[in-house]
């Protein structure tokens, strides 16, 4: 097919933050449907909760105190998060470098506490349903949490190499920030429903 | 919209990086193609974009058109699978008392032909359709995430490996294609059987989400400038509603069969309602993915239907916005409808009413898609080639599912007929009917593109009459032999019900659509290896996918096209207009608006690498073991953390940098 000349693009930049990145598309589709996921077990947990009128089973209530505890360091950690994500938008190295550092750390730490998590619960998964269920969703945050720092770890020794000074990984950076902060939203509605639903009843 | 608008000051994004600011390295430059002369353009393009030689470099390719094609083989494969697994039921029901299957493999053929056909053919088919030709409607150069969706094709494969070399094993799950509790639970359900399920819907699921992820993207980021949402060609439409199907509908069967793989694993009641737990609940999470499901097979049928009737028209499809909204109506009805497959359950009689409304309801948008349907047919001057041949026979088809399914959605009948063949004769119809004759159609019509060369018309059409004759033999009968009571997934019947005439009418119409495929087959074949060369645009189509050589270079657009209209090649018929200015030794396309399409930035598209196959192999040998063991995930974790990195370490081509 001829084709004629008509427009010239030679001066588009080769990288951009946020939602003019497609990366930043996909992290948005992939939390999609992990909220989807996580959504449907929650669901699952509460049609549970409406069928058995003596829902907890006579298990004993959960110590919401370590649960209690990552909550507040993932409240916290979104600060300095999105002191990160100003940097990452000037792509200024050094405060990146070391805000990725902290944001590493902030993510080890709820993990540490997830550890006293599990034992916290009172009631092992095979006791009965009550406690598959909250095993489930524990787990389920868990393995989110896990996925996510090891991905910062990686992306902070990628910061201290030369290729950190390029758009494309600052722009790795912001959409770092973005994922973080939907593994603290989503840990919200998982805590109540672990901690503070079976103390409704 | 003239081609000046695209980058007039107004359009562009207010904060506008300079790439110099920052700790940024300078962008090392490179030829761009901007006055390039032809030759020396191709040249260039193709030593950038191509999979490099090899085996290896074949294993590495991240092209979406090698990566899709691949797909569509596999999933060609699956389907004469599939069609095996029926044949050989058909045999054995041929007459009463047949003694050439005993029930044990009955129930593993029945349970791998549902599961085969659904997980390993229909869904992966579309998706690759989607793979091949999205990119190339938009007027891009790679599908978004091209590393990813090489992963997603490696996971389906060794997925449908695991499903098959467990039936070999006899291995295979022998619970039906939903695999409800308690009978694939722990009480009921021993041995691996049931694992084995549980798993390939895991393998399968995890690649057309990572799919519907790239298709997504693609068409939100990666349109050619000037094609704004209300120029996007329908059949792109129809996959973009189907991603977000898959998002939105996917997660809940992996939720299913993780649920119900802890139950048999680790001891976990979530099913036993022994311990608080539902066995309903399962048949929810299930229907919840399993009706969206059937939409994920039947929207992009409506879309490649959306392609084939303005080709052979002649004329742009009437009420193009309407057909787009009643797409996305049926995105979001598709999601209110689970619990007609549960009304055998006995559901409070509202709850029940309200699901047979909203299962009425979705007659609207799919009556406004066929009214626009007919009314471009009425309007245009058809040339009856055959994919508008397999048009007309999904209009047959797909009415009688229809009617059928609206026997269904009302309680009483569905309480009468349920599990019988009647339910087996009603989502053939549908199915194959809504997915497989359009299916067949977008076969013939994009065969020249992806090969160069034509299918014969000849055998195209005596394909369509044998298939349309061998589908309505085999399937009709089954609606009656359903009413007399014939129940599904028995493995025989005893003389004295009468139904063996019947039943051996059936057989031979399963055996004479059979062999409509292996003609298919031939077809393809024949075509590729001998057919006559087809030239950029055999057809005279009017988007995209037409205006490169058939079949499309490794870049697909020397240049890339700027779009204004929505059959841009009808409407540009002198010259193409298209865009300059992209470097021609690195992987650049274009990132554009979501809405306005307007370019923005210059994008590197990833490199060929072996690191996604590496993945797909840690992952997969992750969820055969867990089959075994828990313990699996806990070793599996260090070899995926290590292919992962692998992957996404910058290897220091100029793609890895900007
Ligand atoms: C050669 C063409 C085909 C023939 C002859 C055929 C035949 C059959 C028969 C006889 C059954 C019922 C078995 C029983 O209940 O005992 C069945 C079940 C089924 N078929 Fe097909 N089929 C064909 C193609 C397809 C296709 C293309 C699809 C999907 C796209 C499909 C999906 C299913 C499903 C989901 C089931 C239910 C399996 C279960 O009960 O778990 N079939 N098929
Ligand atoms: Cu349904």
């Amino acid at each position: 097919m001829n084709q004629r000349p008509a427009l010239d693009l030679s001066g588009l930049p080769t990288f951009g933050h946020g939602p003019r990145s497609p990366t930043w598309w996909g992290t948005l589709g992939f939390m999609a449907l992990e909220g989807m996921g996580f959504a449907l077990a929650a669901g699952a947990y509460l049609y549970l909760v409406t069928l058995w009128p003596n829902w907890r089973l006579s298990a004993p209530q959960p110590n919401h105190w370590p649960g209690t505890i990552v909550t507040l360091l993932l409240i916290a950690s979104l600060v300095p998060n999105h002191i990160l994500n100003t940097y990452a938008k000037r792509c200024a190295m050094r405060p990146v470098r070391i805000g990725m550092v902290v944001m590493s750390l902030l993510g080890l730490a709820p993990l540490v506490v997830r550890w006293f998590e599990f034992p916290a619960l009172n009631i092992y998964w095979d006791t009965n349903a009550y406690g598959s269920m909250i095993w489930v969703l524990l787990g389920l945050h868990t393995t989110h949490l896990i996925t996510d720092v090891g991905d910062t770890i990686v992306l902070t020794v990628l910061m201290f190499t030369h290729h950190g000074y390029s758009g494309r990984r600052f722009g790795d950076v912001g959409d770092n920030v973005f994922y973080w902060d939907f593994v603290v939203l989503t840990w919200i509605p998982i805590y109540l429903l672990i901690y503070w639903l079976p103390r409704l009843g | 919209m003239s081609s000046a608008d695209l980058t007039s000051e107004r359009d562009l994004p207010p904060e506008r990086e300079a790439s110099t600011k920052g700790d940024i390295a300078p962008e090392r430059d490179g030829p761009r193609d901007t006055g390039m002369d032809d030759v020396s353009l191709h040249r260039w393009l193709a030593r950038t974009w191509r999979t490099p030689p090899g085996i290896i470099g074949a294993l590495s390719s991240v092209d979406h058109k090698v990566i899709a094609r691949r797909y569509l083989i596999t999933a060609f494969l699956f389907l004469c699978l599939g069609g095996l697994n029926a044949v050989a039921m058909r045999i054995q029901l041929s007459g009463p008392q047949r003694g050439l299957i005993g029930p044990d493999l009955y129930n593993q053929l029945f349970t791998m032909h549902g599961v085969t056909m659904m997980f390993l053919f229909a869904v992966p088919i579309v998706q690759a359709t989607g793979i091949y030709l999205v990119p190339l409607m938009v007027g891009t150069r790679n599908i978004a995430f091209p590393r990813l969706n090489a992963f997603g094709y490696w996971v389906y494969l060794s997925g449908g490996l695991f499903a098959w070399v467990s039936f070999a094993l006899a291995m295979a799950p022998d619970v039906g294609w939903f695999a409800y509790v308690p009978l694939s639970g722990p009480e009921f359900g021993p041995g691996k059987r049931a694992d084995v399920w549980a798993q390939m819907i895991t393998y399968t699921e995890v690649s057309s989400l990572a799919v519907a992820v790239a298709t997504i993207v693609t068409v939100l980021k990666q349109r050619a400038p000037g094609m704004s949402l209300d120029k996007i060609p329908l059949y792109v439409w129809a996959l973009l509603v189907t991603s977000f199907v898959v998002v939105f509908a996917m997660p809940a069967v992996m939720i299913t069969s993780t649920f119900l793989i802890l139950d048999r694993l680790v001891g976990t009641h979530i099913f036993n309602p022994a311990e608080g737990g539902d066995v309903l609940l399962f048949q929810h999470l299930f229907w919840f993915f399993g009706h969206p499901e059937v939409y994920i097979i039947f929207l992009p049928a409506t879309g490649m239907v959306s392609a084939i009737i303005p080709a052979f028209a002649r004329r742009p499809a009437f009420g193009h916005l309407g057909l787009v909204l009643s797409l996305i109506a049926v995105g979001f009805l598709s999601f209110g409808l689970w619990v007609h497959h549960m009304f055998a359950t006995g559901l409070p009689k509202l709850g029940a009413s309200f699901f047979t409304a909203s299962s009425m309801l979705i007659a609207i948008p799919n009556g406004v898609q066929i009214f626009c349907w007919l009314a471009t047919l009425w309007d245009g001057r058809p040339v009856i080639r055959t994919p508008l041949l397999f048009v007309f026979g999904f209009f047959f088809t797909f009415v009688i599912g229809g009617l059928t399914g609206v026997m269904l959605a009302s309680v009483p009948l569905d309480l009468q007929v349920h599990d019988t063949y009647f339910v087996v004769a009603h989502f053939h119809y549908v199915l194959i009917g809504g997915s497989v004759f359009p299916l067949l159609g977008a076969a013939y019509l994009w065969f020249p593109k992806i090969t160069g060369r034509m299918m014969s018309e000849r055998l195209g059409r005596w394909h369509f009459w044998l298939a349309m004759i061998g589908f309505n033999a085999a399937f009709f009968p089954m609606h009656i032999v359903g009413l007399w009571g014939m129940p599904r997934r028995v493995y025989t019947y005893p003389a004295e019900l009468g139904w063996g005439n019947i039943n051996l009418f059936i057989s031979a119409g399963a055996v004479l659509f059979f062999l409509s495929f292996v003609l298919f087959a031939f077809n393809l074949v024949h075509g590729a290896l001998r057919g006559t060369p087809a030239g950029d645009n055999p057809w005279d189509a009017g988007t995209l996918e037409w205006a490169t050589s058939s079949p499309p270079p490794s870049y697909n657009f020397a240049r890339i096209p700027v779009v204004t209209n929505v059959e841009p090649l009808w409407a540009e018929r002198g010259a193409l207009p298209v865009a300059s200015g992209l470097r021609v030794d690195a992987r650049e396309l274009i990132i554009s608006t979501v809405a306005e399409a307007h370019p923005d930035i210059r994008e590197k598209s990833a490199t060929p690498s072996i690191w996604p196959l590496l993945a797909a192999i840690a992952v997969g040998a992750t969820f055969l073991y867990s089959i075994f063991t828990p313990w699996a995930i806990v070793w599996g974790a260090a070899p995926i953390a290590v292919t992962l990195v692998g992957w996404f370490w910058p290897k220091g081509d100029p793609e890895d940098e900007e």
